[in-house]
């Protein structure tokens, strides 16, 4: 396991972090921790002891940060823990061991009081099969999370319109659920999850229940609803293509253990082993690699001829302004600042080292 | 060094060794006379012990149970004081506007027709008091039900004692339990009340304890993120989620309800409907009997649609949006016909009790009587031919074989000797060629059942039965399932209840395998057709909304009391499920497996056979363990038409309040159920999960 953050660090304070957090099932699970936080000497033998004996190690010695407004994605093949890790972090399961924190607080020494007033306020899901109330109108669905703290219908439904409008839902607000697509029954849910205006927001595969086009406009939708909110975001998807495109890092999972944490780019340019390779072995280079990893630093003044790019884009999006001319391309950063330059050389160079590590990856897959 | 051959594998011998023993225990029967009587020095006093107990019991603590039944008095009393206080067209148009809500206008006329049938037949009072029993006892079970369900599905602990409490109460007959409600409570219209009660609130526990599992845990774990407290979990997400399901039980209960109100109608007769029928059938006046079965069938399929129109979630919710003239219109009207009849009823009598010169009930059931002599007259050459085969060719020979039921005056030969040779030679000759073909199951089935029709049921030893039924539960399901059924039987044997039970099992096999050719072949025919189908589904229903009670008056009419007829009724009342699960079987069968028989050239009887039929198999064999259970519930209903067997026992049982011989034929009754429903259930899990479906 590698947790290269690499590049940049984020400089963003930490929302959520979780410590050495274990989930076991079966007889017994307490009997293989004596202290409760979940530090062993070696994860993966007491990963192996655990098994012998019978139990089922569902996540095992996880530690990742989330920093504010930041997506955090956890990816991994069915069964590797992902449902349970996510719940975890909002206790809907109880872990046998370790530590959640949620703003420096330890989440699983919470009162059940307290817990519930957390997740009144601080947190929102949205889950694989919607889980929407059957007996309940899309209104009632949104309005749900504010009845139960006991906000008046009044104000209550107010608030839900906007959210059902935020979604693009208008209209249906007195359907009931099985009379919509899924799609559309995913933005209820999304709709409700929302709707305490929460800051920390868990999405467990939203949109894998969904057919290919709609998942596409259902991502879309997430981005254009996330720069809007900035929301602390877990997403948990097994899609490599979404999780690149929706996520700033990317945790994965294999079998209840964390195999890697890293920028899209450095898991695919290096991944720590054959998993994660495979993971990553169809991506298109061309949306992995950043104006920032290709391009050559400037020293002194910016030339003044050149379009302009940012360094968060990726070479998908500057390609086209390659066209017909080899002038480089200038990098600014948010404050318009020059930080550097992008050369079609450059770019041809690092697409072909990266082909180059991804080829040679595979190989060994 | 093999010396067998390589086709004896351990099945075949388990079942070489079972024939080996069966000789040996058919040879010696007549020198170790055990071997066909079970001892009576060995039989245990289980029954005389419980009602020790019971006597005990029942002297400790009856004021309780006497002071419940002086509680529950009141309410009954008081809805039936209601029912009959008010003028029968303000009830007409109370209910007559609750099936308009329930089922509109449809429901709203056969409603109205019916109750004018229960006028004008003379069976309004009968009614109401029926209607005032269910009318408490459903609210109370539904109560009971639904509280114990929702503690079996938050405690374990409570859930390890309720599941085997309902698996009993399922496959206990009621009148087995009847006779311990009757010395705790008394008699009296109470009883049936209780007795209804406890009877119908299993599926209610069954379908609230399903409906809260089956929310999807996303479901709740989207209401605790919603920042649920645990009762609002409950309350606000879990329950309304298991609604339909729940309701599904309510629906449920009722019927039962009703059903078994009829047949307390046995001990607690009060003149309500199901005593009129009982007291008409003993006293063979088929004419009366029939007029009040068919009001007790049509309170049945009223209540039936009432009840489950009042609780479609999807039919409330389209109310719901009605505006408010649609949804209040039929319940003023019913409203403003109530208040005039009641105060018109002040000034005609005819109003409040409808007058005995506009019911035509006597004229009718002579006429009815009459006609039914009639028939049975004319074609009385026919009904006895058709009892008689039976009884001659089926019946007799199951029950004391062919050795003793072939004589010449039905069979035109006597059993004799070379007669005997010629079947023994008949069958070996056929059970080679099933062996030296390959066709297992086939030669397992010769094996069984020659030896059992040539000396009868009655005259096989009980070691032989026991470990017949042993080996078979054995193959199907494992130890477990063997040492069930084995200790099932061994109980049976112990209290000495061995030929009762033999005589159950006879008549319901024979019931259950004629059921099963004839459910079987409509089945196959409905799968195929499209306009069967539609016929049967209709037909299916009313046979199953039917209070079992109700079956026997046509049989009785026809054929009179004896075996027979108890076996025309259990036929009658268990066909439907083999229609049902062969239909739903093979028209379920994947559909590109059967287009792939049709492209390899399958004839359409080769598909059925060859491929329908197998892969519908282990569908089938639930159906069958639905039909047995429905035959033994209608055995025991049906032993008030005269059957010798367990039923029989519990019913005399209850004649003599007597509590252990009841419980102790009842719980036979059961075991013999939990033996058939396991030992099918593990055979076809086993075969569902080897054909991966
Ligand atoms: N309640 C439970 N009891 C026992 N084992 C469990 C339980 N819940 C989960 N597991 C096991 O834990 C492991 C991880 O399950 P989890 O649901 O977290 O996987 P996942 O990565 O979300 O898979 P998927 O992509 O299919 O949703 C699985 O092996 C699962 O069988
Ligand atoms: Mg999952």
């Amino acid at each position: 396991m590698s947790d290269s953050t690499g590049g940049a660090p984020d400089s963003r304070p930490v929302k959520l972090s979780c410590r050495n957090i274990w989930k076991v099932y079966g007889n017994d699970p307490a009997q293989f921790f004596d202290k409760g936080d979940g530090k062993v000497g070696d994860p993966d033998a007491h990963t192996a002891r655990i098994r012998d004996e019978g139990h089922i190690v569902a996540a095992g010695d996880v530690s990742f940060d989330v920093h504010a407004g930041e997506i955090f994605i956890i990816m991994g093949l069915s069964g590797s823990g992902k449902s349970t890790m996510v719940r975890c972090l909002s206790r809907l399961v109880e872990p046998t061991a370790g530590e959640v924190l949620l703003d420096g607080e330890n989440l699983l020494t919470a009162s059940e009081k307290e817990l519930i007033e957390i997740r009144r306020h601080k947190m929102g899901m949205v889950f694989q099969n919607f889980g929407l109330l059957p007996h309940q109108t899309v209104l009632q669905n949104v309005a749900f999370p504010l009845k139960v703290q006991g906000v008046g219908l009044a104000e209550r439904e107010a608030k839900a319109r906007e959210m059902i409008s935020l979604v693009g839902l208008d209209g249906r607000e007195n359907a009931f659920p099985r009379q919509l697509s899924g799609g559309q029954q995913q933005r209820v849910g999304i709709a409700r999850s929302l709707c305490v205006d929460p800051e920390m927001w868990f999405l467990d595969e939203p949109f894998s229940a969904l057919d290919p086009l709609i998942r596409r406009q259902m991502q879309d939708e997430f981005v254009r609803l996330q720069t809007m909110l900035h929301k602390t975001i877990v997403f948990i998807t097994h899609d490599f293509l979404e999780a690149l495109k929706l996520g700033d890092r990317i945790c994965i999972m294999k079998d209840g253990r964390v195999v890697q944490i890293g920028t899209p780019s450095e898991l695919v340019l290096n991944p720590a082993d054959d998993y994660v390779a495979e993971f990553t072995e169809d991506v298109p280079l061309v949306r992995v690699i950043r104006v920032r990893d290709v391009m050559e630093p400037i020293t002194g003044d910016a030339p003044g001829d050149g379009s302009s790019v940012s360094p968060d884009m990726c070479l998908e999006e500057i390609l086209p302004a390659f066209a017909g001319t080899d002038r480089p391309l200038v990098v600014r950063d948010g404050d318009g600042k020059a930080v550097g330059r992008v050369t079609p050389a450059g770019v041809v160079k690092s697409l072909a080292a990266g082909e180059k590590r991804q080829g040679a990856a595979q190989g060994a897959a | 060094m093999n010396g067998l051959p390589s086709k004896l594998d351990r099945t075949a011998v388990m079942w070489i060794g079972l024939a080996v023993f069966a000789a040996f225990c058919f040879a010696l029967r007549g020198e170790l006379r055990w071997l066909s009587d079970y001892p009576g020095t060995l039989v245990i006093p289980l029954a005389a012990w419980l009602n020790v107990v019971m006597t005990w019991f029942v002297s400790t603590f009856q004021f309780i149970f006497r002071g419940i039944s002086a509680v529950m008095d009141v309410p009954m009393a008081a809805i039936q004081a209601a029912l009959h206080w008010l003028p029968w067209p303000a009830t007409m148009a109370v209910f007559t506007a609750l099936a308009f809500r329930a089922g509109g206008w449809k429901l709203a006329l056969f409603t109205f027709l019916s109750m004018t049938y229960m006028l004008v037949t003379g069976y309004w009072f009968e009614s109401m008091n029926t209607l005032a029993l269910v009318g408490v006892s459903v609210p109370l079970s539904i109560a009971i039900g639904f509280g114990l369900g929702v503690l079996s599905f938050r405690s374990d602990t409570a859930r390890k004692i309720v599941d085997p409490m309902l698996d009993l109460m399922q496959t206990v007959p009621a009148f087995a339990y009847l006779i311990p409600i009757l010395l705790l409570f008394g008699f009296g219209p109470v009883v049936g009340l209780i007795a209804s009660a406890i009877y119908a609130a299993p599926p209610m526990v069954r379908n609230t304890i399903l409906g809260l599992e089956r929310v999807p845990p996303e479901i709740r774990e989207s209401g605790q993120m919603s920042g649920c407290t645990n009762r609002q979990t409950f309350w606000l997400v879990q329950l309304p989620t298991a609604m339909p399901q729940i309701m599904v039980g309510v629906n449920q209960s009722i019927m039962a309800a009703l059903s078994m109100v009829i047949i307390a109608a046995i001990i607690g007769g009060f003149g309500d409907i199901g005593w009129e029928v009982l007291s008409t059938m003993r006293k063979a006046q088929f004419g009366q009997s029939l007029l009040a079965g068919i009001v007790i069938a049509i309170l049945a399929m009223i209540m039936d649609r009432v009840s489950r129109g009042l609780t479609d979630l999807e039919r409330n919710l389209a109310y719901s949006q009605l505006p408010p003239k649609q949804r209040h219109g039929h319940w003023i009207v019913a409203g403003i016909v109530a208040v005039a009849a009641i105060l018109l009823a002040q000034v005609f009598p005819e109003l409040k009790v409808f007058p005995d010169e506009w019911i035509f009930h006597h004229a009718v059931s002579l006429w009815l009587n009459a006609g039914i002599d009639e028939i049975v007259r004319n074609y009385s050459a026919v009904l006895d031919g058709i009892k008689n085969s039976a009884n001659f060719f089926v019946l007799l020979p199951l029950r004391i074989g062919l050795i003793k039921a072939v004589y010449p005056k039905f069979w035109g030969f006597a059993m004799t000797p070379e007669i005997a040779a010629l079947y023994w030679g008949a069958a070996i000759l056929l059970l080679g060629y099933c062996v030296w073909k390959g066709k297992k199951s086939l030669a397992i089935v010769i094996g069984i059942a020659t030896p059992i029709l040539f000396w009868g049921l009655n005259g096989t030893p009980w070691p032989v039965f026991i470990a017949l039924v042993g080996l078979t539960a054995y193959l199907a399901g494992g130890w477990k399932v063997c040492a069930f059924a084995v200790a099932s039987l061994v109980f049976m044997l112990v209290n000495d209840l061995w030929e009762e039970t033999m005589r159950s099992v006879y008549l319901c096999g024979a019931a259950v395998f004629l059921c099963f050719v004839i459910g079987g072949s409509l089945g196959v025919w409905a799968a195929h057709s499209d306009r069967v189908s539609a016929i049967l589904r209709p037909v299916n229903d009313t046979l199953q909304t039917m209070p079992q009670f109700v079956i026997l008056i046509p049989v009785l009419m026809f054929f009179a009391v004896g075996e027979f007829s108890a076996l025309l009724a259990v036929i009658l009342y268990a066909v439907v499920p083999p229609i049902r699960y062969v239909e739903h079987g093979l028209r379920n069968v994947p559909a590109h497996v059967v287009e792939a028989a049709k492209q390899i050239g399958c004839t359409p009887r080769q598909i059925l056979f060859e491929v329908k039929l197998p892969l519908a198999l282990p569908v089938i064999m639930l159906g069958l363990n639905q039909t047995i259970m429905y035959g033994l519930a209608m055995l025991v209903i049906a032993a008030l038409v005269g059957t010798k067997g367990l039923g029989q026992a519990v019913y005399l049982a209850l004649g003599k309040a007597d509590t252990g011989m009841g419980l102790v034929a009842g719980l036979s009754i059961a075991l013999v159920a939990m033996t058939a429903d396991r030992t099918i259930q593990a055979w076809s899990n086993r075969k569902r999960k080897a054909l991966g479906l």
